[in-house]
């Protein structure tokens, strides 16, 4: 069984748990940059953020043989925060960059002007550089904060088929599929969504524009709700096929339309590319 | 590295007119001021070619990243300016590609922070990158031991130190940080690396010269 994770902040998550991920199956995932649970102070902490998710992370995850990309974005809730909006004008710089495959994480959090500001300014930006965007949709008032959300992308320049709709819920799914963008779902121990739930939205809703994830940060979440969900849908009767469908072969649709997923992992001996500047000499 | 020549008969059409493009933006940068001269105006204002920096592997390969990089670099002529943002603002693989240019362009010795930097780092492709001729040339003493030691810690192969027999010969003290560390390994019951009895023997005052290491 092949997992892409199309949503896991693993930058909050230990080796063990990219042992534990490789060993149930993921190959790939998307860590989108979000809020670290205390706040950022100048836009310069976004930028060593933003490198760790560009270097760092990918080099952590190619040891354990899984393909790591990124998406960057200022998250809603610091879009409130003046000392850290700067981070807008830098994000062209950074979206240029190969493992950038949407700009994300981009929603709500409170509904403020500041992040109407904040969604709009940054689906342009993905519409300008021919990238998806994760949305997140709000947990507070999260159905009108969906319909709000849907609205500012039919306002936008970006097509909803270039749009992920995350952290779904059987409230808001209908109208998240109606919008023809892609639906998220979050699985986490507690809250949000869990395996059974998930299965049953599949049922419902089949298992076309779908997407699990398992969110997994520093708040309690557990790597591996990919593949329990996965489990969980072949219980149920689905196949093999469409645990591929929607665990595999829908998250690298999604992220395709970057032009920018590259699905074989390098390995991590430094020579591999390195290898080059001693030709000359041997 | 791949040479123009080469790049030019690999490349497909399209890729090629890219990298024709990339690399007269680059030629016209360095045309236009002197090094002097090209101070940065804000830094967000970066010349065209540093953008065509970043997009390299998505135009011409991945596999061909590198390479084009390291062109842009020659070819513009890049002042430190450029290769500090172009480092600094950099993905791994962007900065390893600086971190490979650098012998290669007139920096004097004005580019080490960049490869401290790197050595400071726990990613081996940068750690390996780091080592190169630059580094050879221009680390003092104590860093470049320091480095060599960085290899064998994080196993980079020491295949990648530039001129690596050439300045260990007669290292008494390298040699002496090489005996501290085999020690160590040995009283904690792990293998020394086989990678250290390579660069012990090259220590010795009369070492044989390993194969030459050019570039």
């Amino acid at each position: 069984m092949r997992i892409f994770d199309p949503h896991i902040h693993m930058t909050s998550r230990t080796t063990d748990d990219y042992r534990a991920m490789y060993d149930a199956g993921v190959r790939a995932l998307v860590e989108p940059s979000f809020w670290l649970g205390q706040p950022r102070t100048s836009p310069a902490s976004f930028f060593d953020y933003f490198d760790a998710l560009l270097g760092w992370e990918p080099f952590r995850a190619s040891q354990y043989g899984i393909a790591h990309h990124c998406t960057l974005a200022l998250n809603p809730k610091e879009a409130n925060d003046p000392r850290c909006t700067p981070v807008l004008d830098a994000l062209p710089r950074y979206l240029v960059k190969d493992s950038v495959v949407a700009v994300g994480e981009i929603g709500y959090d409170s509904m403020t002007p500041a992040e109407d500001h904040a969604l709009a300014a940054q689906l342009q930006l993905a519409a300008d550089h021919g990238l998806p965007a994760l949305v997140h949709t709000p947990h507070r008032d999260k159905l009108a904060g969906l319909h709000r959300t849907i609205d500012v992308i039919r306002e936008s320049n970006l097509p909803p088929e270039f749009v992920l709709l995350d952290h779904l819920n059987e409230t808001t799914v209908k109208a998240a599929t109606d919008s023809g963008c892609w639906a998220g779902f979050s699985i986490y121990p507690d809250t949000k969504m869990d395996e059974d739930r998930m299965v049953t939205i599949l049922q419902n809703h089949g298992t076309e524009k779908i997407l699990v994830n398992s969110a997994a940060d520093w708040g309690k979440s557990d790597p591996l709700k990919t593949r329990k969900v996965a489990d969980a849908m072949l219980k149920a009767g689905f196949t093999e096929d469409d645990v591929d469908q929607v665990l595999w072969r829908n998250p690298v649709a999604f992220y395709g339309q970057s032009g920018r997923l590259q699905l074989d992992v390098l390995t991590p001996d430094p020579l591999h590319e390195g290898n080059s500047i001693l030709r000359g000499g041997e | 590295m791949t040479a123009r020549k080469e790049l030019d008969a690999e490349l497909g059409g399209t890729a090629r007119a890219w990298l024709d493009e990339a690399l007269a933006e680059a030629a016209h940068d360095a045309a236009a001021a002197p090094d002097a001269l090209r101070a940065e105006v804000s830094p967000c204002a970066s010349p065209p070619w540093e953008l065509r920096y970043a997009a390299a592997g998505r135009h011409c390969g991945p596999e061909h990243a590198d390479s084009v990089r390291s062109l842009l670099l020659v070819e513009a002529r890049a002042p430190l300016s450029s290769v500090t943002r172009l480092y600094e603002q950099g993905t791994a693989a962007e900065r390893r590609a600086v971190l490979l240019t650098l012998h290669l362009l007139d920096l004097g010795d004005t580019a080490l922070p960049l490869v401290e930097d790197a050595l400071r780092a726990n990613d081996t492709r940068l750690v390996a990158a780091a080592v190169g001729p630059y580094a050879a040339d221009h680390l003092d003493p104590h860093a470049w031991r320091h480095a060599v030691l960085k290899c064998l810690f994080t196993e980079v192969p020491v295949a990648a130190v530039a001129r690596l027999a050439d300045r260990a010969r007669g290292d008494a003290e390298l040699a002496r940080m090489l005996d501290d560390f085999a020690a160590e390994r040995t009283a904690a019951g792990r293998p020394v690396p086989e990678d250290l009895r390579t660069v012990l023997a090259l220590t010795a005052p009369t070492a044989a010269p390993a194969p030459t290491e050019e570039f």
